[in-house]
């Protein structure tokens, strides 16, 4: 996966609560057998009207935000299914960085492996980003190693992640490949189980 | 030091671990299905590694498969995909239970009635529902297609410990009253992130009185709260669900297996790191009437009032989830009229959900402006529901009966709801455009669908129903 570090970029404010997997990907776009090609159905039944035309209020059609490569949305974001479509689909349309305050975890895990940086923010910081996002385009520079998001007036936040992750973005390491480093584990923990039956 | 389930589950499992960094779990059993897997089969080739332990998996196929007639698949990416995970597992030497093999069925139906899911095992599969499995005391949790390809190659999983959640349902459960209700009530009184970074046990006495196929119930529904997972200690219930059937041991193993299983149940004094309690009592026929699985309320309730919430967000919350709904504010619950009822999915389709609704139906009609479909949830829930004659009395109602698969509960076969239109449906989610492009859901229990099927509109299925007389 690529490797995530610094990222400089207007945000896209979806102000929306509980956004599940089945808005952000459709299952009708399920049926690929590739990781690539999700972005143009990402929102699709949000970002298009019933006869397919571009809906205007949706604000993934707002040209201001348009090449944003950060997301911004209300709690619990990804919630429901497993489906790892949903952060191919950020991907593939152009989004690096999500900023909530709260993912639900399959989610959060499935944006860490494709190098996505879920960020939680508090609920309050949240809100003032939507808000000024909504008024203007508004642009914020993310830095992981820092671990902090500053905007284009100054203000700054700074956010948690587990290290592992980090180190995982950071390098875009291929988790399998660090995993089979532990063969000698994995092979001693299966011995012990045999023993035991 | 008294322990949860969950704390032993996780301690046995553990391969490799270090401060600051998420344990090494080794998981016990791999579920597939078609739609998550090709892309993780397909990493595997591209970086020539093979699958460490076919043994610990097991395949079907059930998202897209069609349910009226099995040897035609209408969509050719839908056929694609069921021919490559076939060929995937040929290629990797992974069981499989194909689309005309006699055990296929929902892949969380399956498990339990093949034996594969048993007390204490870890089981992961690429759909969120995989909390199912939870009823066994079972660590069953749902993962992304990228942790698909990393348990095929390793079969183990990094995994940061999650909090613990007790959900106690204190007393018995009403008249009336299913575990469908019980599950829809928890989420809509805590929320759909309740759950949030924790696994759930499911306690007290009506729990305890619960079949395995009502735990399956509730532990299916653990995701739409939020949690990772679900789970109920094991006891009598679970090891005679399991004793006889494949992939359990027999005769003296089984007894011993039986006895470390019900070792595994939470000791005595053991804490949680959050405790809910709810009273049965509290718990009605329930449905819901927004957007999440959180938006529901007692069928004798009305579609709640932007002015009963204090917090804006939540207000927006209504008002955004009545707008898909087509749903005033205020309007009674059961005189929501439905065009669709659909009885089905890993929630509801196994066979005490179809005895169950079967019973509401018996020597009734669907009302004419009710289509009503009936997907049994396998192929062994089919075939025993009609050696009972449960087909006959759907059919004859005026429900179509069905083979198996997920079918409506996420319509990525041809099974849809129609833009516009309403069904009751047994499933999980009620999302917008779950069951198809601008479709509307209410999720309900088997028993509420089926009473549905016939009025036409939701209604309450007590009236249906003959409340048992108190022995003396």
């Amino acid at each position: 996966m690529k490797p995530i570090n610094e990222i400089s970029s207007v945000l896209t404010p979806l102000d929306r609560k509980n956004v599940d997997t089945d808005q952000i990907i459709s299952k009708e776009f399920l049926k690929r057998i590739e990781r690539t090609g999700f972005g143009e159905f990402l929102f699709y039944h949000w970002r298009f009207n019933a006869d397919g035309t571009p809906n205007k209020d949706f604000v993934l059609n707002d040209p201001r935000f348009q090449h944003s490569e950060i997301l911004v949305a209300q709690e619990n974001f990804g919630c429901g299914s497993s489906r790892e479509h949903a952060p191919w689909a950020i991907l593939d349309y152009g989004f690096r960085v999500v900023i909530a305050p709260s993912y639900a975890d399959i989610f959060y895990n499935n944006c860490v492996k494709n190098g996505i940086l879920p960020i939680r923010l508090e609920e309050a910081e949240v809100a003032v980003l939507l808000e000024k996002g909504k008024q203007s385009p508004y642009r914020l520079d993310v830095d992981l190693k820092n671990q902090t998001v500053t905007a284009e007036d100054g203000v700054s936040y700074s956010f948690d992640i587990d290290p592992y992750w980090k180190e995982m973005l950071l390098n875009g390491w291929d988790e399998i490949a660090l995993t089979i480093q532990y063969d000698s584990y994995i092979q001693a923990y299966e011995e012990k189980m045999q023993q035991a039956q | 030091m008294a322990k949860t389930i969950i704390e032993k589950i996780w301690e046995q499992h553990i391969v490799f671990e270090e401060p600051g960094k998420p344990d090494l779990l080794y998981i016990d059993l791999h579920l597939l299905h078609e739609v998550t897997s090709p892309q993780a089969f397909e990493g595997l080739r591209l970086n020539g590694r093979k699958v460490r332990r076919p043994d610990l998996c097991f395949a079907t196929m059930d998202h897209n498969v069609p349910t009226r007639n099995r040897s035609v698949i209408k969509d050719p990416i839908s056929r694609k995909q069921i021919k490559t995970l076939q060929e995937n597992c040929d290629e990797f030497g992974v069981p499989l239970a194909g689309i005309n093999h006699p055990d296929q069925g929902i892949v969380h139906v399956i498990g339990p009635e093949l034996g594969l899911t048993q007390p204490g095992k870890t089981i992961v599969c690429g759909d969120s529902h995989t909390s199912t499995h939870g009823a066994f005391g079972a660590l069953a949790f749902g993962i992304g297609t990228s942790e698909v390809e990393h348990v095929l190659s390793t079969q183990t999983l990094w995994q940061s410990k999650p909090k613990t959640m007790e959900i106690r349902i204190d007393g018995e459960l009403g008249f009336g009253v299913s575990a469908k209700d019980v599950i829809l009530a928890v989420i809509s009184k805590f929320g759909v992130d309740m759950g949030t970074g924790h696994i759930i046990e499911y306690t007290g006495e009506a729990i305890r009185n619960l079949s395995m196929e009502e735990r399956m119930t509730i532990c299916n529904m653990s995701i739409e709260a939020g949690a990772r997972a679900g789970l109920v200690s094991p006891d009598e219930t679970t090891v005679e669900y399991l004793r006889g059937r494949r992939n359990v041991p027999e005769g003296e193993a089984f007894e011993k297996e039986a006895g470390r299983w019900l070792a595994l149940a939470t000791d005595e004094g053991a804490s949680y790191d959050v405790s809910h309690t709810i009273h049965a009592d509290d718990i009605s026929p329930f449905v819901t009437w927004g957007t999440n699985p959180s938006m529901g309320s007692g069928i004798a309730e009305s579609v709640p009032k932007a002015a009963d919430y204090d917090k804006q967000e939540d207000k927006d919350a209504l008002r955004q989830a009545l707008a898909y709904m087509q749903l005033e504010e205020g309007a009674p619950l059961s005189s929501i009229a439905i065009q669709h009822v659909f009885i089905g999915s890993c929630t509801n389709a196994r066979l005490s959900d179809l005895r169950a609704a079967s019973e509401i139906v018996k020597g009734r009609t669907v009302h004419p402006s009710v289509t009503a479909i009936v997907v049994p949830g396998s192929e062994t829930v089919k075939r025993a529901a009609e050696a009972e004659g449960l087909d006959q009395v759907f059919l004859q109602a005026g429900f179509e009966w069905r083979e198996t698969g997920c079918s409506m509960c996420l319509a990525m076969n041809e099974d849809a709801v129609p833009a516009g239109e309403r069904c009751a449906s047994t499933s999980n989610r009620n999302f917008e455009g779950r069951q198809g492009a601008g479709s509307m859901t209410h999720l309900v229990s088997p028993v509420m669908a089926a009473a549905a099927a016939i009025e036409g509109h939701l209604t309450d299925v007590r009236n249906y129903m003959k409340e048992p007389v108190p022995s003396a």
